[in-house]
């Protein structure tokens, strides 16, 4: 939930008890022309993606250029100690030795990529140990909740009850957050 | 019927909506023949709370009988380690003709239990099967455990273990003299520091969502620090999530090759050799085979065991050890045809010592360990082609430990049997641990299930999250 210019903003909380009621609510709401602020379930919801509007994650791309980088880094670094700084004669082997690479190459290929998906996960998503940020009551149990922005001049009041009680919202909440 | 004029006629633009709601909440159909993966007919907060009461509620006098236990085992092993380091490698029972023995199976051995939980995580969420839920956490635990015991056997092995990080390609005040990256022990570093690491990042982002339920649950102040630290502030964003199951799905990617290649770089050691019974080809394959046949073992005995414990049948159920069953027949098989294989290569090569190699693991002074490998890992695991073998828990216990033990001495017939008859007849010799080496074999499963046992009261051991995506998977 990162609001970058700090302000206040009304927000309006529906919660739900299931994972269909909050994708059927979601996917109306965004149709008919609410901004939605966020969305937040216990596990993920398959199909969720494409309620909220979400393009795929491009973190696919931050893992291949992580494992491009290690792949080129053992690469160099085996080829140059082994074969340039200080070659050592080794049972009569060459000193440039591809095949015997391969070994190291995947492994740090895969390291660089699993390690820079991973961090390109956490700086996005906000992700840090000293982050104060809480989750709304029950998320993490078994609540579904449908988070709409006031900020856009689409807000109607009316008209979003009218999703949240035909989708059977248990309550719905209204507020400021940060 | 009267209906007004205006409800029949629907606005394009409503009728649009409708149709892409409809599309995008509308469930696949379900074959009736799914059977629930998890049973009770559980609602999401049964399962938070079924989960999180394991690990929040006081320990059991059985929790801390098996404490005392584990960690005595643990203190028997620190006790050797120590033995080892002060006076040296002579505590143990090697020599110049047996230059690796106990600490080189118990290596090649944990390395091979990890590899189970790397599966069940990464191999079966590729292959879309839901079931691993129930067991993935604990699976990967144990991977995480099984990696640390097994590195500290070539550590200690090094003689000067503080010096370990010599392994590093770190410019250094010897003129930098690099390490030999043509050497598969160096290669084996590499895999399983990756393997470890990959693991641990793994294992923590599938934590994340029970971390942060075990947070806003906390009562206690030391907890409810160590899981708003843990959780990272994560809230159940679905702009998260998504991003999270990509990443989720990377390192399964990832990990899935990984797995294969950590056990292929750890047969390599034997396999570029030039031992009989080493230098050969079917090793990677028959090694990864292997590592997973044992790692199912483990996963299953330690699963009878915290499933009984913790009350979790409705989560962990028959149907589980049927799957992982079947599995382990698999794998077993696969193991137990690489050995008719060996068998067969040896003769057909036509070499004097490879045929020597043959007749000494079958006839010569290890034929026992040879025997009892051949019987727990080829021939008992066929029982799991019945199916009333395969759903019954006392019986799948029993035989899990007979796995366990004969992938342990899988490793020990493969170093063993090669090195105590070398090319030299005179200097041949029957090794035989000694105290120091057994009591660092024993702390190891000390160390194992110390760590497991603090594991299971820490965090929640089934990956609760992933349940309730599971929960309606023969509703639908």
């Amino acid at each position: 939930m990162r609001n970058t210019n700090n302000e206040l903003q009304r927000y309006t909380a529906a919660y739900f008890s299931n994972e269909d009621d909050l994708k059927g609510s979601t996917a109306e709401a965004r149709l008919r022309g609410f901004t939605i602020h966020d969305v937040f379930s216990p596990f993920p919801v398959h199909g969720m993606d494409e309620a909220m509007g979400l393009k795929p994650s491009r973190i696919t791309w931050a893992a291949f250029a992580g494992g491009l980088a290690g792949l080129v880094t053992a690469v160099v670094l085996q080829i140059w100690t082994s074969a340039y700084d200080w070659a050592l004669n080794i049972g009569g082997k060459p000193f440039n030795t591809p095949l015997l690479f391969v070994p190291v190459s995947f492994e740090l290929t895969v390291l660089f990529s699993g390690l820079t998906s991973v961090i390109v996960l956490f700086y996005l998503s906000g992700l840090n140990p000293f982050s104060k940020r809480k989750s709304l009551p029950g998320v993490n149990d078994d609540k579904f909740v449908l988070v709409l922005d006031h900020s856009g001049a689409s807000f109607r009041k009316e008209a979003a009850d009218e999703i949240f009680s035909k989708y059977n919202a248990e309550k719905v909440v209204e507020g400021d957050l940060v | 019927m009267d209906v007004p004029i205006e409800k029949l006629e629907l606005s394009i633009d409503e009728r649009r909506i409708r149709n892409e709601v409809g599309r995008i909440t509308q469930h696949p159909a379900v074959s009736p023949l799914r059977e629930p993966l998890v049973t009770g007919n559980k609602s999401y907060s049964d399962v938070t709370n079924d989960i999180n009461v394991i690990h929040e509620q006081g320990a059991g006098l059985g929790w801390w009988i098996a404490l005392a236990i584990s960690s005595s085992l643990l203190l028997i092993g620190l006790i050797a380690g120590y033995l080892t380091v002060t006076v040296g490698i002579g505590t143990w029972g090697l020599n110049r003709t047996v230059g690796w023995a106990f600490d080189i199976t118990n290596f090649v051995f944990w390395i091979g239990i990890g590899h189970a939980g790397t599966f069940i995580s990464a191999i079966l969420y590729l292959f879309n099967q839901k079931w691993r839920t129930s067991i993935n956490r604990s699976a990967e635990a144990m991977t995480l455990i099984a990696v640390m015991c097994a590195g500290i056997f070539p550590i200690i092995h090094m003689g000067r273990p503080w010096l370990f990080y010599w392994f590093l390609p770190y410019p250094n005040s010897r003129g930098s003299l690099w390490v030999n990256f043509r050497s598969p022990l160096l290669w084996d570093f590499f895999a399983i520091s990756t393997y470890f690491t990959i693991s641990l990042v793994f294992w923590y982002i599938g934590l994340l969502p029970d971390i942060a339920t075990a947070r806003d649950r906390a009562r206690t102040k030391f907890r409810r620090k160590l899981y708003t630290i843990l959780s990272l502030g994560w809230n159940g964003s679905n702009r998260t999530w998504s991003r999270y199951e990509t990443v989720y799905g990377i390192l399964a990617a990832l990990a899935t090759p990984l797995v294969l290649s950590v056990h292929s770089i750890v047969s390599f050691d034997f396999a570029t050799s030039l031992i009989p019974g080493w230098h050969s080809t079917i090793f990677p394959p028959y090694f990864v085979a292997g590592a997973v046949f044992s790692g199912f073992a483990m996963v299953m005995t330690l699963m009878i065991l915290v499933r009984k414990v913790m009350n979790l049948e409705d989560y962990i159920t028959l149907d589980h050890f049927e799957k992982m069953c079947k599995v382990t027949l698999l794998t077993g098989s696969i193991v137990g045809l690489a050995y008719i294989t060996e068998l067969w290569t040896g003769f057909y090569s036509g070499n004097p010592n490879e045929i020597f190699m043959i007749i000494n693991r079958v006839l010569g002074p290890y034929a026992w360990a040879y025997w009892i490998m051949f019987t727990f890992n080829a021939l008992v695991p066929q029982l799991f082609w019945f199916k009333r073998f395969r759903r019954s828990i006392p019986l799948i216990f029993v035989l899990s430990i007979f796995i366990n033990i004969g992938m342990w001495f899988e490793r020990f017939v493969i170093i063993m049997i090669s090195l105590h008859r070398d090319y030299l007849p005179s200097s041949w010799t029957y090794y035989l641990p000694t105290t120091v080496e057994a009591g660092l074999l024993i702390g190891s499963f000390g160390l194992f299930f110390t760590a497991f046992l603090i594991f299971l009261r820490l965090f929640p051991i089934i990956a609760a999250s992933e349940v309730k995506g599971v929960l309606k998977y023969a509703k639908h």
